[in-house]
């Protein structure tokens, strides 16, 4: 589990990298201590891979993946789109799509089962994520927010989503998606949780902002820590339901 | 939106998040902060004024309003508020005035407490309100007209003489009238009854110039001024003055006999030489008894060749009217209705005794009758040591000139009942020691020649106040019965007078 991290006096790590359960991309920026946070986490488990996605560092909003596939805005360019697919395993398929909605990263939150887009995705697209990220596709909004991409982060086993979310929001995302849901902030008080945070199964990594009580509850839904994650969710949305009561 | 459209809307209940810097649970806000954290974080009343001075003079209670106004208000009161306010300058440091209030402080203790809410935006759009004290320190520093005034208190800076070179007081009584109508001397600090004049003293010379073009306004008058240096500050070259303003009206009063000089009588249309003043405002109405011709002299006019009158009404004699014979039909001049007629009348000092009768031609055919007492001038009798009349070579010079209606006899009946109205009066200084028992008694029948006029000329009263006298008994006036009565002030024209301290007061709608 990472933490502190910062990209270039920025602690919007999920703008800067994105992580899957197959892979992980980072930018290139001025230091190694990015890079190299990431090498030493995950350097013997999964490939860890620098590039840019259209010339641009801001790679983790602008792409979409999961251990099946990752998915590439029109503006990537032919050689970015050749290092990826060589630096890649062989079982993620690389695939460049075109659609109007370029943030790719921005409007579409997946896991390796699910998936949340905007609203206002192509029906092309949305055939296309469900056909190479293997998910089932769902077009949903968070608190209010088309940004779904931007707004909640989610994994295998549990979910960030925007500290505005309604009780009732929360429980029919948390049954689409299957995982458990929490409301919360990232980076003290910042309410765009995606950017703030990348996460997977395992491991997950923040701003250097993040305040220690955030990070409880990260480790806590995500299921980071060891201790046995049913109690620590029933905990959690026992006292939820106690301050709404 | 979607509600008004009849769409189905879930019912939203928000959820809790957990603060993110002490981890309680709370309701998400723009700032995601319990509003403690936030407050421990940035606190709104940092860099805001929290003491600060009044400046208060005692004397006149005011407070300093930098650089030079004064601002009157009382302990805890809505104006000191505001003014306290001004002074946090709330606006430019960005924050939001919500609520002040004044905590109780001892007056003693010259101190004023305020406690101020405001509001101001935090972080990504968090709106914080705090409440804070702010304490005013009351410094007293007398202000500068008051340490004047406690300097010497008889301090004047402009000074109004105003004379008439005449030898009664009328025109200074209508003059104290208007004056009291206009609220013309209520920043003379000090008004001083002199020989043939009254004067008026003010603190700021603009007072002094605004009262002499009133005076101008409803007399005729010339003024000169002048001033006299009182101090001078080298260093800042600040001079301090006395300004007085000398204003002189012109001797000319109303029912005046006047022989006009050739000159300004030719320049005024060949007007008789013989004329009678019937009226004066800031100019002068004259009428030719005769002819009927009446024509007006301006201020400038007058003083450019001044006269002085022949007879005045002093000189006026009582005579008893014989006889009436219309001349010429009632007319019209300027507002006042006048007849030629000839009529003979006899001096009532003469009447009984001997058989001097007079034939005469009057303006006042109208108003005559035979058996009616008038007023006119014996010029018959008169002995007129008058330069100007000697100018005038072939000139007939009626014997009797009569001017008004005299109501003697009526009022003979009437003597020792009081009127039905009153007025009020100027509070003048009177130099008691240059007078003698003798001008008392003077000054007192002047005015109560001063207040038949009033009773008997309507147009008189147009600028004036009158007001009712509560002790007049209506009563004793019913029991009058004579044929024709004598001319009395109606009612409606009375102002009821406004009375402060009685406690059941009359309902003081005062008629405009």
């Amino acid at each position: 589990m990472g933490y502190g991290l910062m990209f270039e006096n920025s602690c919007e790590v999920g703008v800067f990298s994105k992580l899957t359960n197959a892979y992980c991309l980072v930018a290139i920026g001025g230091s190694e201590s990015f890079y190299s946070t990431f090498e030493a986490e995950l350097g013997d488990v999964i490939p860890v891979v620098k590039t840019a996605i259209g010339g641009t560092r801001i790679i983790g909003r602008l792409c979409a993946g999961n251990k099946n596939g990752l998915l590439l805005p029109h503006t990537t360019t032919d050689q970015e789109l050749q290092h990826l697919r060589n630096s890649l395993p062989d079982q993620v398929v690389v695939q460049r799509i075109d659609e109007r909605l370029s943030a790719l990263g921005n409007c579409v939150a997946c896991n390796d089962h699910v998936a949340l887009t905007h609203t206002d995705l192509d029906k092309e697209t949305e055939e296309m994520i469900a056909d190479v990220l293997g998910v089932e596709v769902f077009r949903q909004t968070v608190a209010g927010n088309v940004l779904v991409g931007s707004y909640c982060a989610f994994s295998n086993r549990g979910g960030l989503v925007h500290p505005h979310t309604s009780i009732e929001d929360l429980d029919e995302l948390s049954t689409l998606l299957q995982v458990p849901l929490v409301a919360g902030t990232i980076n003290r008080g910042s309410e765009v949780i995606a950017a703030g945070l990348t996460v997977n199964d395992w491991t997950a990594f923040c701003g250097s902002d993040t305040t220690a009580t955030e990070l409880s509850v990260i480790e806590s839904v995500f299921k980071l820590r060891e201790a046995q994650p049913n109690a620590i969710v029933n905990e959690m949305r026992n006292s939820l339901i106690d301050s709404y009561v | 939106m979607a509600e008004e459209a009849g769409m189905f809307m879930v019912h939203q209940t928000i959820g809790s998040v957990l603060c993110c810097k002490c981890g309680i649970p709370m309701q998400p806000n723009a700032a995601n902060m319990c509003v403690k954290c936030l407050r421990s974080e940035v606190d709104i009343t940092e860099g805001l004024k929290k003491n600060a001075i009044l400046v208060h003079c005692p004397e006149c209670d005011t407070y300093l309003d930098p650089p030079s106004t004064r601002i009157r208000a009382q302990l805890e009161s809505r104006e000191l508020l505001a003014f306290c306010l001004k002074k946090l300058k709330l606006k430019p440091a960005g924050v939001n005035l919500v609520n002040a209030e004044f905590i109780w402080t001892e007056p003693h203790s010259k101190r004023i407490k305020l406690r101020v809410r405001v509001q101001k935006e935090v972080l990504n759009g968090a709106i914080l309100e705090q409440a804070y004290v702010v304490e005013y320190v009351q410094q007293e520093h007398m202000c500068d007209s008051c340490t004047r005034v406690q300097a010497n208190p008889d301090q004047w800076v402009a000074a109004v003489q105003l004379r008439q070179h005449v030898a009664h007081r009328r025109t200074f009584f209508y003059l104290e009238q208007l004056i009291l109508k206009h609220d013309a001397a209520v920043r003379a600090i000090k008004i001083k009854q002199m020989d043939h004049g009254i004067d008026f003293f003010f603190g700021n010379r603009s007072h002094g110039v605004k009262f002499v073009e009133f005076v101008g306004k409803v007399a005729p008058v010339r003024s000169r001024s002048d001033k006299q240096l009182v101090s001078h500050d080298t260093k800042s070259n600040n001079y301090n003055y006395k300004y007085t303003f000398s204003v002189e009206i012109s001797p000319i009063c109303r029912e005046d006999l006047i022989c006009l000089p050739p000159r300004v009588a030719v320049s005024l249309g060949n007007l008789g030489p013989l004329v009678i003043c019937t009226k004066v405002t800031n100019s002068i109405a004259l009428l030719d008894p005769f002819t009927l011709r009446h024509c007006f002299l301006d201020a400038d006019q007058y003083w450019r060749t001044p006269f002085k009158s022949l007879l005045t009404s002093r000189q006026l004699v009582e005579y008893i009217v014989f006889d009436v014979d219309f001349i010429s039909p009632e007319v019209n001049i300027g507002g006042s209705r006048y007849a030629l007629a000839d009529a003979q009348v006899a001096r009532v000092s003469d009447f009984g005794k001997n058989d001097t009768i007079f034939n005469i031609k009057t303006h006042l055919g109208h108003l005559l009758k035979p058996g009616d007492y008038a007023l006119g001038y014996d010029l018959h009798a008169a002995n007129s040591n008058d330069m100007e009349l000697d100018k005038y070579k072939n000139l007939v010079i009626p014997e009797v000139i009569l001017v008004k209606k005299s109501y003697e006899e009526k009022r003979q009946r009437k003597r020792g009942k009081p009127r039905s109205w009153k007025l009020k009066s100027l509070n003048m200084e009177v130099d008691e020691t240059t007078r003698g028992r003798g001008d008392q008694e003077k000054s007192n029948s002047e005015y109560e020649q001063f207040l038949r006029d009033l009773e008997e000329n309507p147009e008189l009263r147009f600028n004036m106040s009158l007001y009712r006298n509560k002790e007049y008994q209506p009563s004793e006036m019913a029991s009058m019965t004579d044929g024709e009565d004598m001319p009395s002030i109606p009612l409606e024209e009375l102002l009821a007078d406004l009375e402060i301290t009685d406690a059941e007061d009359e309902d003081g709608d005062m008629r405009a």
